[in-house]
């Protein structure tokens, strides 16, 4: 079993180390500016108040956003050498990735966090249903922990944070289009493909539906995607 | 807390980096790894400390093997690694405190261990600075402490004074040296002033295979091959090919004499001689009786480096 101190010492470094570098802060004030500028160029074209817009736009930006603060975390410790350092300590290779995938994902929480500040302004333009609000919260929560874990596997591929980048962004990419290429697919794939894309799956939370299926589908990935990350830190034994 | 390490064997791709390698470490002990660089001094402390399993062999530790528990071995080890890798962004009390929690020290005895590596390791005056910012001795400092905040009683030192200058290089071993009165210490270097000066024992490897096991001056006894004299003469109007070197050859127990330097009346003349035999006496004589003028006499004994060059130029 994982040991909850090891993973929140690993945890707390990283946490303080985006905090304490410009990163963290740059990121965040990007991720903001670009959200906050669609949606208030398509507040005012909208006749009811509703997240729709955001909802849609976040797991666009999620694409680079994502792998932008998962790039380092892995791959940085194989270029220094600390990884060794951190590999012969009484520690698991488990918890070392998910001291690291909370910190992110607490990273990402903290950059979604101002934008309940749209979801006031929305409230206090009209009525605004709020169940479709926090189901589109936790599917961003969701989406972004997959996301994270892709980010992660591909940071422990290589020791180079913009091959990293790359290949998270492309990882990311294929199963956000997975159901936006179907029409050019053979039928017969089409159901599995659309069954993978995490658009679908997000989309469904989105609306207010929190079906097991979807919540199983981000589970299993995320589950997957961070296996896949042990593994591939344990390819120093091979 | 002994270390017992049978039949190591490492191979990357199909070149063996370590080669069946045994030996035991006893407690108290410090042993020096030296060898030329590629060796697989690296590779088996990498082995010893969990980072990669070996090929075939087996490594306990007071009596546990490494790859069956590993986190209880990990738990006793404290390791330097080579290039003695640390976090950059960290000042050096947050890096000492994390190491002190991933070695899993109680948290409120934390303080009380990084105040006695901040004493031990010189730290003081860099205790609040970010680890990027410090010169290469102190940085080595830290990667002493952190290997060091859990009081283990296995130190496995990684080249723990490479790229310090002479001053700190003193330090360090002084540092070791009073650490491993206590601690199972293995070291590698391959500075053999370093092994003279702060180990026990010492394993000399070549290609993965351990060419020589003992004391530093164990090892001078038994690989010195014979001694050697430097002469230097003046003998004006001599030709010292035609007439000093045969006048010196025949000198008893005198195996060969080579002729070094030739400036003028001055040359210079190194005698290989046999093994415990004295010849200085005999050779001034000759001096004498041939009226040269004898400027300087210089008996050479084998040091470690000689033997070191013996067992790993072949």
């Amino acid at each position: 079993m994982p040991s909850v101190p090891n993973i929140l010492t690993i945890f707390r470094r990283e946490i303080r180390s985006y905090f304490n570098s410009p990163v963290a802060y740059v990121v965040i004030i990007v991720f903001l500016a670009i959200i906050g500028w669609f949606f208030s160029t398509n507040l005012f074209l909208m006749n009811f108040a509703s997240m729709r817009v955001a909802f849609e736009l976040i797991p666009l930006v999620f694409l680079f956003f994502v792998p932008a603060i998962t790039m380092r975390l892995l791959a940085e410790e194989q270029k220094s050498g600390t990884l060794e350092l951190l590999t012969t300590k009484p520690i698991r290779d488990i918890e070392i990735v998910l001291g690291k995938f909370f910190a992110a994902w607490v990273l990402l929480s903290a950059t979604l966090a101002p934008t309940l500040l749209y979801v006031l302004t929305m409230a206090a333009l009209g009525p605004l249903d709020p169940g479709p609000v926090v189901s589109g919260y936790l599917g961003l929560l969701l989406m972004g922990a997959v996301y994270i874990g892709i980010g992660l596997f591909a940071s422990s591929v290589t020791e180079n944070q913009i091959v990293a980048f790359i290949l998270s962004f492309l990882i990311v990419l294929a199963f956000f289009l997975m159901d936006k290429v179907l029409m050019f697919v053979p039928e017969a794939l089409t159901s599995t493909m659309e069954f993978l894309a995490v658009d679908y799956h997000f989309s469904n939370i989105a609306r207010g539906v929190i079906d097991s299926r979807d919540l199983i589908y981000f589970g299993s990935l995320l589950v997957f995607s961070l296996f896949l990350t042990t593994v591939s830190l344990e390819r120093r034994k091979w | 807390m002994s270390i017992a390490v049978r039949n190591l064997t490492k191979a990357y791709a199909d070149q063996k980096a370590v080669d069946d390698i045994s030996f035991d470490v006893r407690t108290g002990e410090i042993l020096g790894f030296l060898g030329p660089n590629g060796a697989g001094k690296t590779t088996t402390m990498k082995i010893i400390t969990c980072y990669m399993p070996p090929n075939a062999g087996t490594v306990e530790i007071d009596g546990l093997d490494i790859s069956e528990h590993s986190l209880e071995v990990r738990r006793k080890i404290g390791y330097l690694p080579e290039m003695n890798p640390l976090y950059m962004d960290m000042n050096v009390l947050d890096y000492l405190e994390y190491a002190g929690r991933l070695h899993g020290i109680e948290p409120p005895g934390i303080p009380r261990r990084i105040k006695e590596m901040v004493d031990v390791c010189g730290l003081e005056q860099v205790r609040h600075k970010d680890i990027g910012e410090l010169s290469k001795g102190y940085r080595q400092r830290v990667g002493l402490a952190q290997a060091m905040i859990h009081d283990p009683e296995v130190l496995i030192l990684d080249e723990p004074t490479s790229g310090l200058d002479p001053n700190q290089i003193v330090e360090i071993r002084n540092l070791i040296r009073r650490l491993g009165q206590a601690k199972t210490v293995i070291l590698s270097t391959h500075i053999l002033s370093e092994v003279q000066a702060t180990c026990d024992r010492v394993l000399i490897i070549n290609d993965g295979k351990i060419v020589a096991d003992g004391t530093p001056s164990q090892l001078q006894r038994e690989f010195t091959g014979g001694e050697r004299i430097t002469l230097e003469l003046k003998a004006p109007k001599v030709n010292p090919l035609e007439e000093i070197l045969p006048k010196l050859r025949i000198i008893a127990y005198v195996k060969n004499a080579t002729l070094v330097a030739h400036e003028g009346d001055v040359c210079t003349v190194d005698l290989d001689v046999d093994k415990g035999a004295d010849v200085r006496e005999a050779a001034f004589r000759l001096v004498v009786s041939e009226n040269w003028v004898l400027l300087e006499m210089h008996r050479h004994t084998t040091s470690l480096e000689e033997v070191f060059h013996k067992l790993t130029m072949s």
